[in-house]
C-alpha cells in the first residue's frame, strides 16, 4: 500500500491509506472479504449484505459515495464499477479522526478533505456546484422517514435552506442576481462554524491498538 | 344485653390493606408533585423522594405510637415484592446493546461485587479488631456477610439523571448491565454466606466447604439463567396459541416469569437471573404474537408492578429509620462509607483497568470516574440487611444503621451530586443551531457516520450476530411465533400508527405548509427577500420533528415511567417484523 499523494495539487500530503495500523487494516479486510464474499472487489450489489444500511435514508448516497470517481482519487466525475481493497481503504481513510498533534496545516487540510467528500455528496452531477435541484434531492430523501410531508414542504425547505446559503456567502443579492449553486468555497464557509472532527469519524478507526473484540 | 348498634368501628379487620394502600397513594401522590415541577426530575433521582415520603410515614407511626403493619419479613421480600422489581428490569432491557457489550459487564458486575464484597467486609473485620471501638464479637464471617450486603448497588436510579445529560451508549449500558446483575449475585453471595454462618462451630469451615461455595456460586448463577431460558421458551410457544382469548396473554407472561423465579429458588438456584433469563428470551417472541392490546397492558402492569414493590420497599426503609432500634457506633458506621467508597474506586480502576485492554472502545478516565460516582446504595441493600436473622447476628441492629447511613448519604449526596457532576467532566459544546442548513448537515453527517459505521462492522459481532439471527429465523420463529397472523391485527396496528403520525403532524401545524411565502420556480435562487427568522423556526421545526431518526444509539430507560416515544418505535419495530413473518409464512 505505497502512500498516495493528492491528486489536485494542494501542498502538503494527505496520507491516504498509509495512515492506518496493520490491525486496522486486518480488520478492515476481513470485513472487505465478508462482503465482497471472498472476491478480490466489491460492486454495489454487495452493500445489500448490510442489514441495518436498509433503514438509512441516504443509503444510496453513502453507497454511490464508495464508487465515486472524486473519492478515490481516480478522475473527477463518474463512477467506479467496483472497487478493491485499497480503493475501500481510500474510502475509509476519511473517516479517521483528525490527530490534532499533526500542527495547524494537518488539521486544516484533514478538514478540508472530510468536507470533500461531503460535497462530493452532494453535488451528484460532479459539475462542482450543488445546484438548487440537488439540495432538493436531499431534503427529500432525509425527510423520507415521514410519509406525510408533501414534497411541496420539502421543496419549500430546500429553497429557503439555498437562500440561506446564498445570503451567507454572497450577501445580499440583487433582485436580478442569480445564484448558480454552491460552490466548494461556499460550502467551507457554511461548515465553518460546525466541527466536523468531533462528528465525521468512526471510533472504530482510533488510533489506539484494538485486540480482540469485546 | 346488646343492642344492634346502628354504626360500628372496626379498624383492625382493614388495618393491614388499609395502611399498605394508604403507603402507595401517598408515595403516588409525592411522585406526581415531584414530576410536576419539570426541573426535578433531572436534578435528583426519584428514589430521593420515595426516602423522604418513607420517613414522612415512618415519623407519623412513631408519633402516634403505632404499631407499623408487618410489610417486610423475609418470605414476603423475598417472593413477593423482589420479583416485579427484577423482571421489569430484565424486559426493558436493550437486548442487542446488551449482548454486544456482555463480556465488560459480566467482567463487571461479577468481579466487581465479589470484590467489592470481599475487601469491605475483610477492611471492616480489620476494623473490628481494634479493642477501642468495642467492636470485638463481630467475627469475620459477619462481616464478610455485611460486606456483601453492603456492596449491592442500585445504580438504576441514577439512570435518569444520566439519560438527560445524554452520557454515552457504553457508560450507559455498563451501569444498566450492572443494577441488573448486581441483585442477583450480591443475593447468591448473601445466602451462600448465611449458609456458612449457619455452620455453627467457625472452626469448622474447611478448604474444602470454600471450594464448594465457589463453585455453589457458580452452579446457582448458570444454572439460574439456564432456568429462565427454558421457561421464556415455553412461555413465548403458548402464547402462539392465544389468538382467541387474547385476555390472558398478560397472564401467561406474567405466571411464566413468576413460576421461572419459584422453579429456580425450590432448588436454590438463583431466582433472580432466573426471572432476569426469563424476561430476555420471551420479549422478542412474545410481543410480536400478543395483540397489541395485550403488549401495552403487558409494559404498563410491569411497571406499575414493581413501582409498588419498590414504594413499598422505600417506605419501610423510612419507617425503620425513625425509631428506637438504632444502635449508633461511630467507628463502624465511619469506616463502613470510607470503605465502600474506597473499595469501589479500587474495583472500578482496576477491573477496568483490564479490561480496557481488550476492548474495542476503552473507557476514559471520566467514564471510569463517572461509574465510581454512580455507586447508589438502594433498597436491595437495606432489604437484605433488614432481613439478617437475629439469631445469628446479635449486633444486628448495628448493621441496619450502618446500612441506612450508607444509602441515605449515597442517594442524597451523591444522587443529586451526579448529575452535575456528568455535565462538568463531559464539557459539552453548545451547538446552537441557529439555520436550516446546519440542521440539513448535521443529520446528514450523522447518517452518514451511521451509515459508514454499519459498513465496516462497526459492532464487531457481527459474525456471531448473524449466525444467531440465521438460527433464530429458520428454527425459533417457525416454532414459537404465530403462522396466520389475522390481518386485522397488521391493519389496526399500521392505522395506529397512521393516526398518531396524523395527530402528531396536527399538532406541529404542518398541514398549514403554505406558511412559506416562497416562490416555487426556478432553477435559479433569484435574491429576492431573506427569509424571515419566524419562516427559518418554522422550517427548523418541520426539519427537526420529521427528519428521519438517526438510529438512536442511546437506550433510553427509565426506571419509573415508560416513554411515550419508545412505545411508537416498538410499535413501529413490531410491525415490521409481523409483516415479515407474514410473508415468510406465505412463501
Amino acid at each position: 500500500l505505497g502512500g498516495r499523494c493528492c491528486v489536485s495539487g494542494h501542498s502538503g500530503y494527505w496520507e491516504g491509506a498509509e495512515g492506518f495500523s496493520s490491525d486496522q487494516i486486518e480488520q478492515l479486510h476481513r470485513r472487505f472479504k465478508q462482503l465482497s464474499g471472498d472476491q478480490p472487489t466489491i460492486r454495489k450489489e454487495n452493500f445489500n449484505n448490510v442489514p441495518d444500511l436498509e433503514l438509512n435514508p441516504i443509503r444510496s448516497k453513502i453507497v454511490r459515495a464508495f464508487f465515486d470517481n472524486r473519492n478515490l482519487r481516480k478522475g473527477p466525475s463518474g463512477l467506479a464499477d467496483e472497487i478493491n481493497f485499497e480503493d475501500f481503504l481510500t474510502i475509509m481513510s476519511y473517516f479517521r479522526p483528525i490527530d490534532t498533534s499533526m500542527g495547524e496545516e494537518q488539521v486544516e487540510l484533514s478538514r478540508k478533505e472530510k468536507l470533500r467528500f461531503l460535497f462530493h455528496m452532494y453535488d451528484s452531477d460532479s459539475d462542482g456546484r450543488i445546484t438548487l435541484e440537488e439540495y432538493r434531492n436531499v431534503v427529500e430523501e432525509l425527510l423520507s422517514g415521514n410519509p406525510h410531508i408533501e414534497k411541496e414542504s420539502a421543496r419549500s425547505i430546500a429553497d429557503g435552506a439555498m437562500m440561506e446559503a446564498a445570503s451567507v456567502c454572497v450577501g445580499q443579492m440583487e433582485p436580478d442576481q442569480v445564484y448558480e449553486g454552491i460552490t466548494f468555497e461556499d460550502f467551507l464557509k457554511i461548515w465553518q462554524g460546525i466541527d466536523i472532527e468531533t462528528k465525521m469519524h468512526v471510533r472504530f478507526l482510533n488510533m489506539e491498538t484494538m485486540a480482540l473484540c469485546h | 344485653d346488646e343492642r344492634i348498634s346502628v354504626f360500628e368501628l372496626d379498624y383492625d379487620y382493614v388495618q393491614i390493606p388499609y395502611e399498605v394502600t394508604l403507603w402507595i397513594l401517598l408515595a403516588s401522590l409525592a411522585k406526581i408533585g415531584f414530576h410536576l415541577y419539570h426541573r426535578l426530575p433531572h436534578l435528583m433521582p426519584e428514589s430521593c423522594l420515595l426516602i423522604l415520603v418513607g420517613v414522612l410515614v415512618g415519623a407519623i407511626i412513631f408519633g402516634t405510637d403505632h404499631k407499623s403493619p408487618p410489610v417486610m419479613d423475609s418470605s414476603i421480600y423475598f417472593l413477593y415484592l423482589l420479583p416485579p422489581i427484577v423482571l421489569e428490569g430484565g424486559y426493558f432491557m436493550p437486548t442487542r446493546p446488551f449482548f454486544e457489550n456482555l463480556g465488560s459487564i459480566l467482567w463487571w458486575a461479577g468481579l466487581g461485587s465479589l470484590v467489592n464484597a470481599f475487601g469491605i467486609g475483610l477492611s471492616l473485620y480489620l476494623v473490628c479488631q481494634v479493642q477501642a471501638f468495642g467492636l470485638g464479637d463481630v467475627n469475620l464471617l459477619q462481616n464478610l456477610l455485611f460486606g456483601s450486603l453492603i456492596s449491592a448497588v442500585d445504580p438504576a436510579a441514577v439512570l435518569a439523571v444520566f439519560e438527560e445529560a445524554r452520557v454515552n451508549e457504553q457508560l450507559y449500558l455498563i451501569i444498566f448491565g450492572e443494577a441488573l446483575l448486581n441483585d442477583g449475585i450480591s443475593v447468591v453471595l448473601y445466602n451462600i454466606l448465611i449458609a456458612f454462618t449457619k455452620m455453627h462451630k467457625f472452626e469448622d469451615i474447611e478448604a474444602v466447604d470454600i471450594l464448594a461455595g465457589c463453585a455453589r456460586f457458580v452452579i446457582v448463577g448458570v444454572g439460574g439463567v439456564l432456568f429462565g431460558v427454558v421457561f421464556g421458551f415455553i412461555s413465548a410457544f403458548i402464547t402462539r396459541f392465544t389468538q382467541n382469548i387474547s385476555a390472558i396473554e398478560p397472564l401467561i407472561v406474567f405466571m411464566f416469569s413468576y413460576l421461572s423465579y419459584l422453579a429456580a429458588e425450590t432448588l436454590y438456584l438463583s431466582g433472580i437471573l432466573a426471572i432476569t433469563a426469563c424476561a430476555v428470551t420471551m420479549k422478542k417472541y412474545v410481543e410480536e404474537n400478543v395483540s397489541q392490546k395485550s403488549y401495552t397492558t403487558i409494559k404498563y402492569f410491569m411497571k406499575m408492578l414493581s413501582s409498588v414493590s419498590e414504594t413499598l420497599i422505600f417506605i419501610f426503609m423510612g419507617v425503620s429509620t425513625v425509631g428506637k432500634n438504632h444502635e449508633w457506633n461511630w467507628a463502624f458506621i465511619c469506616f463502613t462509607l470510607v470503605f465502600c467508597q474506597i473499595w469501589r474506586a479500587i474495583s472500578v480502576f482496576a477491573l477496568f483497568y483490564v479490561s480496557n485492554q481488550f476492548r474495542t472502545f476503552p473507557f476514559s478516565i471520566k467514564d471510569q470516574c463517572i461509574i465510581f460516582y454512580s455507586g447508589v446504595r438502594g433498597a436491595g441493600s437495606f432489604s437484605l440487611a433488614f432481613l439478617l436473622p437475629l439469631s445469628l447476628f446479635p449486633r444486628k441492629k448495628m448493621f441496619v444503621t450502618a446500612t441506612l447511613v450508607v444509602i441515605y448519604f449515597t442517594t442524597f449526596i451523591q444522587g443529586i451530586t451526579i448529575g452535575p457532576l456528568v455535565r462538568y467532566l463531559d464539557v459539552k459544546k453548545t451547538n446552537k443551531k441557529e439555520s436550516i442548513n446546519e440542521e440539513l448537515h448535521i443529520r446528514l453527517m450523522d447518517h452518514l457516520k451511521a451509515g459508514i459505521e454499519d459498513v465496516c462492522g462497526h459492532w464487531s459481532h457481527y459474525q456471531v450476530r448473524d449466525k444467531f439471527k440465521k438460527f433464530d429465523h429458520r428454527y425459533l420463529r417457525k416454532i414459537l411465533i404465530r403462522k396466520n397472523l389475522p390481518k386485522s391485527s397488521i391493519v389496526s396496528l399500521y392505522k395506529k400508527l397512521e393516526m398518531k403520525q396524523a395527530i402528531e403532524m396536527v399538532e406541529t401545524g404542518i398541514l398549514s405548509s403554505t406558511a412559506f411565502s416562497v416562490p416555487q420556480q426556478a432553477q435559479r435562487i433569484q435574491g429576492i427577500k431573506r427569509l424571515s427568522p419566524e419562516d427559518v423556526e418554522s422550517m427548523r421545526d418541520i426539519l427537526t420533528r420529521n427528519m428521519y431518526q438517526v438510529r438512536q444509539r442511546t437506550p433510553s430507560y427509565n426506571k419509573y415511567n415508560l416513554k411515550p416515544q419508545t412505545s411508537e418505535k416498538q410499535a413501529k419495530e413490531i410491525l415490521i417484523r409481523r409483516q415479515n413473518t407474514f410473508r415468510e409464512s406465505r412463501k
